[in-house]
């Protein structure tokens, strides 16, 4: 086993004996479930204001897209954020980062684990709640075939493939979310600042995206990205979308993880 | 391992804005030492043993351990050293075993399987799956040594390890500090207690204000203070006159009811025949040893107390 991939299991280990990470999955797993169980619960259609809302009491497959439009404002960056912004600020106030760096491991293995560590996560969370919600849908209104946003009709087979991709193009600007929130938690040194910092940043991200004036460089903003998706649903597919949230996003993570990088690599580890 | 010695620092600086924590440090820690790092708190002895570490950065100057400088070599330069500064720090939802399975998968080699060994010497073996949230003090200190240790280190860094601890638990952290120095590993542990490196270590550096006012063999310095002799009589006056014109008795003074001198034993031997002859009768007439605390006392008294406060927040 390489020396980063020890760092990255023991990563895991320790986001997997903490309540907060239960907190972020559960918050992710249980939303599409009480949503699912709220539209059950009232009558007529709708939302029909979202992206395939119209759609959603015709099949269970059109759940977790409508769960992904509204959990892209705020819900998937917070509970991102809990995680990402925490991993290395928990360690600096524990002191345990001293402990791992008097090890035999560089400062640059640890990072890369906690970077792995941190986008596995974010992977995980897009992936059960997508996961969730189909189930929750599937379970109240039945699988069908989806209604594209072109208004086709989409075979179940090819709609289930349809949402994997959606749910992978979706990582990607949840990944920009985790890069920064990690670059706080390397910088700040304060798990709350950095949670509430990464947050903050996200839904500035979003506001820039609706505010009049801006449909200039609207197309760039991370913001925008979570709806590449939506290129998966036209028929036929539109790839710009999803092309533009590659490069986009790519910048969004790379930016801030260089800094992260930098300043995990020269800083002095003292007391809190 | 190199011929180089295990600690070798060269005009160590560390700087925090126009605080100089740590200022033109020289320190040599020998094989086989149990060195003893001593200031009063704030001196930057933590700042010290953080920069050998490779923890901080030192501002001027060079740490090397084995000939290894962390800042250079990063964490081989860390090969054969294990320690802890400012107490040892664990991940308290994690149970002390899984803690040093962390840490023996981040040394590699065959750490994992010196485990059950290293717990049983520093005697938690049977709590070793309790959640080291739920330890005390003195366990987290014991299990900072076994976590040291699964690095089968020829050098320990030990950052006042008995802090905080009751007084068994002093008195067991010292006896494996004695046990782990007679198996060959060199330690440099730093203290405020003078006890604990009176008892312990044979060479030692003083720490004061960020620079060392002494650094040699203890017994050297407890030596430096040596000569002077305390004499107690019934006629004060009489005693002084003739001890100050006694040949090779020196800076004569009345202290608190007795008389002080610097003399060596032969003028000694004089001195208690001339002061038979004079009929001066003497109750005592004792060598005065300097104990540690004082050397300690004096060579970092301090006479800048709101200088030494403002420094002591920074630096720890």
């Amino acid at each position: 086993m390489t020396a980063v991939a020890r760092v990255y299991r023991w990563e895991i280990a320790k986001l997997l004996a903490q309540k907060r990470t239960y907190l972020g999955l559960g918050a992710a797993v249980v939303v599409p479930i009480i949503f699912v169980v709220v539209l059950v619960i009232q009558s007529g259609n709708g939302p029909t204001d979202v992206p395939l809302g119209r759609y959603l009491r015709d099949t269970g497959l059109a759940t977790p897209f409508v769960v992904l439009f509204f959990m892209s404002i705020w819900g998937l960056p917070l509970i991102t954020a809990l995680v990402a912004g925490d991993i290395v600020a928990s360690e600096s106030h524990n002191g345990t980062l001293k402990t791992i760096l008097t090890r035999s491991r560089e400062r640059g293995e640890i990072f890369a684990g906690k970077l792995l560590a941190t986008f596995s996560y974010t992977v995980v969370l897009v992936f059960a709640m997508g996961l969730v919600g189909a189930l929750a849908g599937t379970i109240a209104w039945g699988l069908h075939p989806l209604t594209s946003l072109s208004g086709t009709t989409v075979p179940v087979g090819h709609s289930i493939g349809l949402l994997a991709a959606s749910l992978a193009v979706y990582v990607l600007p949840l990944a920009g979310i985790a890069a920064f929130g990690l670059m706080l938690s390397t910088i700040t040194r304060n798990s709350a600042a950095s949670v509430v910092g990464t947050l903050m940043w996200a839904l500035l991200m979003q506001l820039i995206g609706v505010l009049p004036g801006t449909e200039s460089f609207r197309a760039y903003l991370l913001g925008t990205q979570f709806e590449a998706w939506h290129g998966f649903l036209r028929t036929p597919a539109d790839w710009a979308p999803v092309v533009r949230a590659l490069w986009v996003c790519s910048l969004y993570i790379v930016i801030p993880l260089i800094a992260a990088y930098l300043v995990f690599l020269r800083r002095d580890v003292a007391g809190e | 391992m190199s011929d180089a010695p295990p600690v070798a620092a060269r005009a160590l600086v560390k700087r925090y804005g126009e605080i100089v924590a740590v200022d033109r440090v020289d320190l040599t820690v020998e094989r086989g030492d149990v060195f003893g790092y001593l200031g009063p708190n704030g001196a930057g002895k933590t700042t010290s043993l953080r920069m050998l570490l490779g923890l901080i950065r030192p501002t001027e100057g060079s740490a090397q351990l084995f000939g290894r400088d962390p800042v250079v070599d990063g964490a081989k330069a860390l090969d054969g050293v294990a320690g802890f500064v400012e107490g040892p720090r664990f991940y308290p939802y994690l149970s002390a075993h899984k803690n040093l399975r962390l840490l023996a998968d981040y040394d590699g080699g065959d750490a994992r399987a010196q485990i059950d060994e290293v717990l049983e010497l520093v005697e938690l073996r049977e709590r070793q799956h309790d959640h080291v949230g739920a330890y005390s003090h003195g366990m987290r200190q014991r299990l900072g040594i076994a976590a040291s240790l699964l690095r089968s280190p020829q050098l320990l860094l030990l950052d006042e390890p008995t802090t905080g601890l009751d007084p068994s638990g002093m008195r067991d952290m010292r006896d494996l500090v004695r046990r782990l120095s007679a198996e060959g590993i060199t330690v440099l542990l730093s203290s405020h207690l003078l006890t604990e490196v009176e008892e312990l270590c044979n060479r030692v550096a003083i720490i004061r204000r960020g620079r060392i006012v002494y650094e040699g063999r203890l017994e050297e310095l407890l030596a430096t203070a040596g000569g002077g002799y305390r004499l107690r009589t019934a006629e004060l006056e009489r005693a002084r006159m003739l001890c100050s014109a006694q040949a090779g008795v020196d800076d004569v003074r009345v202290i608190e009811g007795e008389l002080r001198f610097q003399a060596d034993e032969d003028a000694v031997a004089a001195l208690s025949i001339a002061l038979g002859q004079a009929r001066i009768g003497v109750t005592a007439l004792v060598p005065q040893t300097a104990s540690l605390e004082d050397l300690f006392l004096g060579l970092t008294s301090d006479d800048d107390e709101p200088a030494r406060a403002t420094r002591e927040a920074i630096v720890a």
